[in-house]
C-alpha cells in the first residue's frame, strides 16, 4: 500500500524543492508505522478462515459487548448532539463573564486523560461518591452499572460535537435572520426553518465523530464500568481480555471488525464533513 | 406610502452614526441614499426596516402616519433586501419567495394554492419564471438579487428597502439590473428606498436623492438639482470628477468640473490660466485632457470635443490656455478648504 | 461573529435560561470531575500527596512517561512537517487517500493501536521468533510502548499544519527562492515562521496525548512496576490497589499536565485571532 502512491505520484512542475524527500519520508514512516501494523490484523484474520472469524465473534458474550458497546455509544452521541448544540449556541451567541473561560473548559475531555477522566468520573459515581451517595438510595446505580459507562462515554464525545458546530454557527449570516425577521417570522420560526437547517449536517457530523471515538475508549470507561460480562463488558475490553487470556485469533477477530467499523466510520465523517462544508460555503 | 423621519439619532458606543436626520419621502417615489462608506446611510435604512433603533428618546419614523418607532422588523411589513441577499440557501426558489406568506399565523396565512399563485406571480415579474425549483447557490448574482427582490415583495410591503442593491454584481449586470429595477419601480409603484456609494446610479436611478455624510444629510433633491446645484463642498465633491482651482492672486478655492474648462489656444488673451497637455485620452465623442497648471504646478482634468480636439490639433505636451465659464453655475467657494 | 441587531437577538431571559442551563451542564459534567481530582488527591494530606509522587515508582513511571513522549513526539513533529510540505506545496495523484491515511489512527481504538504491534513484535508475532532469537525485547517493553504511542498521536502534528499551510499558498518560497534563496533557507527563513505556532500547537496536543495514553501503552506493557509502568499505568495500578490517596495525586499529575496544555492552545488560539483581526 505504502508504495502505490509513491509509484503513482508524479513528480510536479514545481520550483519548489523537496518533493521527493518530504513525500518519500512521509510515505515510508506512514508505511512502517500505521498501514504494515493495520494490515497485520486483517492478514492474521484472513488466517482464522471464515469459520475461525464465525467462532470468535458468534459467542454471546462477544455478541453482549458489542450490543453494549454500540448501543450506548449512539446514546452517547444523540445527548451529546443535545448538550453540544446547546453549549455551542451559548458560547457563539451570547455575551456573557466567563465565556472564554467556559470555551476553554470545553476541551478538558480532550486534555485530560483518558485514565484520570475514568477515575474521577468513578469515584464521582461510587455509591459512597459525591454524586453517587444521592443517587444511589434513589435507587439509581451508575458506577458499575451501563449509565456509567454512557456518562463516560458522553464526557470524551462532548467536544467533537461542540467543536464541529461552532464554526458553522459563527459563520451565519446575521442578515439571513434579519431577512426572516422583516419578513414576518417570529423568533421560533426564524429558528426552525433559518437557523437550523443549515446546522443539521454539522450536527450530524459532530454526533458521528462522538459515536465513533466512543466505541474505542477504553481508559474512561474501564474504571466505572464494572467489566461484569455479558453486562458491562465493553468490546475494547473485551479484546483485552481475551489477549491476557493468550486467545490471540479471538483477540485479533474482534479488532478486525472494529477496525473495518471504524474505517467505515471515517468515511462516513469524512463525507458528512464534505457535505457540511459544501452546504455551509454556498 | 409615505414616510416621516425626525431628529433620528443613533450611537455605537462612541461614535455617532446618525446625529439628527430629516427626511420626508412621499409615496411611490424611488429615493436613493447617497454617501461615502461609514456616512450611516446603511444604518439609517436599517432603522426604516426595523433592523436598528434610534437610542432611546431620539427620534420618530412615522410610516403612513403610524409611528413604527419601536416596531421590531417581524411586525412592520417593510420588504428589506440586504446586500449580499441573505436567501436561505437550504430553501429553493419558490420556498425562499413563499417563506413571508408561511410564516403568518394561521389566522391571515392564505391558502397553500393562493400561496402557489402569489410566488409564481412575483417570479415572472422578476422574470425567473421556470427557476422555482433552483436553490440560491444555482443561481447567478442577478438572478439572486431578483429572488430577494421577490421574496421581500411576497409580503405586499409598504415601503421596499434596498442595501447596496447593486453592490456585489459585476459592471455589465449593473446596468442591465438598474435600467430593470427603474421600470420595475414603475410597474409596481412602492416606495422604494435604496442605499449606495455610487453616485452614478444613484443619480440615474432615483426620482429623489438623499446625499448623506458622516451621520447628517448633506442635501436631498431631485438628481438634476443636487449635480447641479450642490449645496455643500462634500456633495461637489462626491457627485461626479471635480477639480479644486485657485484663481491667480485670489486665495480661495473653487470647484470646477471638466466639462466646465474651455480650451484654447495658448495665445488666447482671454484665458484665465495656462497650462501644459500631460495626458490626453480620446474616447468616442469627447476627450480627457490631464494638465499642469503653468502657475501653480497643479493637475486638473478637462474635458472636450473629439471635434474641437481634431481642429484644435493638440497632443500631448503642447501648451494651452483655459477658461473657466464666465460663472461656473455650480462653484460654491470652499471656505476653508 | 458579527454582533446580532436587537431586532433578532433572543429575549433577555431565554439568554439566561440556556446559559444558565450550559454553563450548570459544563460545570457539573466537566468541572466537577476536574475539581474532585484534586480534593481526592490531598484528601490524606499533602505529606502523602508528595509522598506518592516521589517514592520510586513513581518516580520510574514518570521518568518513563517522559521519555517516551521525549522519542514519540519529535518523530511524529518531522513527520508533520513532512508531510505538511509534501502535500500542501506539491500536487500529486493520490493525495486525498494520503490525506485520509493520515487521519486513520484517529478513528482506531487504542486497544487495537497496541495489538497491532502485538501481532507484529509479539511472541507469537509475525517477528516474535527471530526477536526471541537475537533476545530483542519490543512487546512488555519500552520500545513497543514507544511504537504504539508514535500510533496514536501520529496524525497530531500533520494535522495542525497541513490546513494552514495550504491555505497560505507558496506565494511567500516562490518569492524567496527567485531571490536566491537556497530550498533549505526558503524553508527555514520563510517557511518555518509562517508556520511555528501551529507547529507549536501540534506539538503540544501530540505531548499531552503521548503522556496521557492508557489503552494502546497498556496493551504492550506488561505492567511490569518500576519498569514498564507510565504514568496513566502506574495510576491504574493504585487505583486498582484501593490506594485512592496516590492515585488522584498522580492523576493531579497528569491533570496539570492537560490544564497547561489547555492554556498554552487557548493563549495560541487567542493569539492568531488578535492577528487575524489586525489583518
Amino acid at each position: 500500500m505504502a508504495t502505490v502512491s509513491k509509484n503513482t505520484a508524479k513528480r510536479p512542475r514545481s520550483i519548489l524543492p523537496g518533493f521527493g524527500l518530504s513525500l518519500g519520508f512521509t510515505v515510508t514512516y506512514l508505511g512502517l508505522v500505521v498501514l504494515i501494523p493495520l494490515t497485520m490484523v486483517f492478514v492474521k484474520t484472513s488466517g482464522l478462515g471464515f469459520a475461525g472469524i464465525w467462532k470468535a465473534v458468534s459467542t454471546d458474550r462477544v455478541l453482549a459487548a458489542f450490543r453494549l458497546t454500540f448501543g450506548l455509544s449512539a446514546l452517547a452521541g444523540a445527548i451529546n448532539c443535545v448538550c453540544g448544540f446547546l453549549v455551542a449556541w451559548v458560547l457563539v451567541r451570547y455575551r456573557f463573564p466567563g465565556r472564554r473561560f467556559l470555551d476553554a473548559v470545553v476541551d478538558l475531555p480532550f486534555a485530560m486523560p483518558t485514565a484520570v477522566a475514568g477515575i474521577a468520573l468513578t469515584a464521582l459515581y461510587a455509591p459512597n461518591g459525591w454524586f453517587g451517595q444521592y443517587l444511589t438510595p434513589l435507587g439509581i446505580k451508575v458506577a458499575f452499572a451501563p449509565l456509567g459507562i454512557l456518562l463516560a462515554l458522553t464526557f470524551i464525545g462532548l467536544p467533537f460535537v461542540v467543536r464541529t458546530i461552532q464554526p458553522v454557527l459563527e459563520d451565519l449570516e446575521p442578515a439571513q435572520e434579519e431577512a426572516a425577521a422583516s419578513l414576518g417570522a417570529t423568533r421560533g420560526q426564524t429558528f426552525w426553518r433559518v437557523v437550523f437547517p443549515p446546522l443539521i449536517p454539522a450536527l450530524i457530523t459532530g454526533s458521528t465523530l462522538s459515536f465513533a471515538r466512543a466505541i474505542g475508549e477504553y481508559g474512561s470507561v474501564v474504571f466505572i464500568a464494572g467489566n461484569m460480562p455479558g453486562k458491562t463488558e465493553i468490546v475494547p475490553l473485551l479484546i483485552i481480555t481475551k489477549l491476557e487470556q493468550y486467545d490471540f485469533a479471538g483477540a485479533t477477530a474482534l479488532a478486525a471488525l472494529m477496525l473495518v467499523i471504524s474505517f467505515l466510520l471515517l468515511l462516513i465523517t469524512n463525507s458528512l464533513q464534505r457535505w457540511s462544508s459544501r452546504r455551509h460555503s454556498k | 406610502m409615505s414616510i416621516l423621519v425626525q431628529n433620528l439619532r443613533r450611537t455605537f458606543g462612541t461614535f455617532q452614526a446618525l446625529r439628527g436626520i430629516n427626511l420626508e419621502i412621499g409615496h411611490h417615489q424611488l429615493v436613493a441614499l447617497l454617501g461615502p462608506s461609514g456616512s450611516g446611510k446603511t444604518t439609517f435604512l436599517r432603522m426604516l426596516g426595523g433592523l436598528d433603533f434610534p437610542d432611546p428618546g431620539n427620534g420618530r419614523i412615522i410610516i403612513d402616519d403610524e409611528d413604527v418607532t419601536e416596531q421590531p422588523a417581524a411586525d412592520r411589513k417593510t420588504g428589506f433586501v440586504f446586500q449580499h441577499y441573505a436567501l436561505f440557501n437550504h430553501l429553493t426558489v419558490y420556498e425562499n419567495v413563499a417563506f413571508g406568506l408561511e410564516v403568518r399565523p394561521k389566522a391571515t396565512r392564505p391558502s397553500k394554492n393562493a400561496i402557489c399563485d402569489r410566488v409564481l406571480e412575483l417570479l415572472r415579474l422578476v422574470q425567473l419564471e421556470g427557476l422555482e425549483q433552483r436553490l440560491p447557490s444555482e443561481l447567478s448574482g442577478g438572478q439572486r438579487q431578483r429572488v430577494a427582490l421577490a421574496r421581500a415583495l411576497a409580503i405586499d410591503p409598504k415601503v421596499l428597502l434596498l442595501d447596496e442593491p447593486f453592490g456585489a454584481l459585476d459592471a455589465k449586470v449593473r446596468k442591465d439590473l438598474r435600467r430593470w429595477l427603474r421600470s420595475f419601480h414603475q410597474e409596481i409603484g412602492v416606495t422604494t428606498v435604496f442605499v449606495t456609494h455610487d453616485q452614478q446610479e444613484a443619480l440615474e436611478l432615483a426620482d429623489m436623492v438623499v446625499v448623506m455624510n458622516q451621520g447628517q444629510i448633506e442635501q436631498v433633491g431631485p438628481p438634476q438639482e443636487i449635480y447641479d446645484h450642490p449645496a455643500t463642498p462634500f456633495v461637489y465633491e462626491f457627485l461626479g470628477d471635480v477639480n479644486k482651482v485657485r484663481k491667480p492672486g485670489r486665495p480661495d478655492l473653487f470647484y470646477v468640473r471638466p466639462h466646465e474648462i474651455q480650451i484654447v489656444f495658448a495665445g488666447d488673451c482671454s484665458a484665465d490660466f495656462h497650462a501644459r497637455i500631460e495626458h490626453l485620452f480620446a474616447a468616442g465623442p469627447s476627450a480627457r485632457l490631464t494638465l499642469r497648471l503653468l502657475d501653480s504646478r497643479e493637475t486638473i482634468d478637462a474635458d472636450m470635443t473629439r471635434q474641437q480636439l481634431d481642429e484644435m490639433g493638440l497632443s500631448e505636451g503642447d501648451e494651452v490656455g483655459l477658461k473657466l465659464s464666465a460663472s461656473p453655475p455650480s462653484a460654491p467657494p470652499a471656505a476653508s478648504l | 461573529m458579527k454582533t446580532p441587531s436587537r431586532s433578532v437577538q433572543d429575549p433577555l431571559w431565554a439568554q439566561t435560561l440556556l446559559i444558565g442551563a450550559a454553563v450548570s451542564f459544563l460545570g457539573l459534567f466537566l468541572l466537577v470531575p476536574l475539581a474532585s481530582i484534586f480534593v481526592e488527591a490531598f484528601r490524606k494530606g499533602i505529606a502523602v500527596y508528595f509522598s506518592a509522587l516521589t517514592e520510586d515508582n513513581a518516580r520510574a513511571a514518570i521518568v518513563l512517561t517522559l521519555t517516551v513522549a521525549a522519542i514519540a513526539v519529535p518523530f511524529n513533529a518531522l513527520f508533520g512537517v513532512a508531510a505538511s510540505w509534501a502535500i500542501a506545496k506539491f500536487q500529486f495523484k493520490g493525495k486525498s487517500l494520503l490525506l485520509a491515511l493520515i487521519d486513520l489512527p484517529f478513528a482506531v481504538s487504542p486497544v487495537v493501536s497496541g495489538l497491532v504491534y502485538v501481532l507484529l513484535f509479539g511472541a507469537k508475532g509475525v517477528f516474535g521468533p527471530w526477536l526471541k532469537a537475537h533476545d530483542i525485547h519490543i512487546i512488555f517493553a519500552v520500545p513497543g510502548m514507544v511504537l504504539a504511542t508514535i500510533f496514536v498521536t501520529f496524525p497530531f502534528v500533520a494535522r495542525e499544519l497541513i490546513p494552514l499551510m495550504q491555505a497560505q499558498g507558496s506565494d511567500e518560497e516562490y518569492a524567496a527562492l527567485s531571490l536566491g534563496a537556497s530550498g533549505w533557507q526558503t524553508f527555514r527563513r520563510v517557511t518555518l515562521p509562517n508556520i511555528k505556532w501551529a507547529l507549536f500547537y501540534g506539538i503540544i496536543l501530540c505531548n499531552a496525548r503521548a503522556m496521557g495514553e492508557f489503552g494502546a501503552v497498556s496493551v504492550v506493557s506488561g505492567h511490569i512496576r518500576g519498569e514498564t509502568n507510565t504514568l496513566p499505568l502506574h495510576v491504574e495500578v493504585l487505583y486498582n490497589e484501593y490506594n485512592f490517596a496516590a492515585a488522584f495525586a498522580c492523576a493531579s499529575m497528569l491533570s496539570l499536565l492537560g490544564l497547561l496544555t489547555l492554556c498554552l492552545k487557548t493563549l495560541i488560539e487567542w493569539r492568531a485571532g488578535l492577528r487575524r483581526h489586525n489583518h
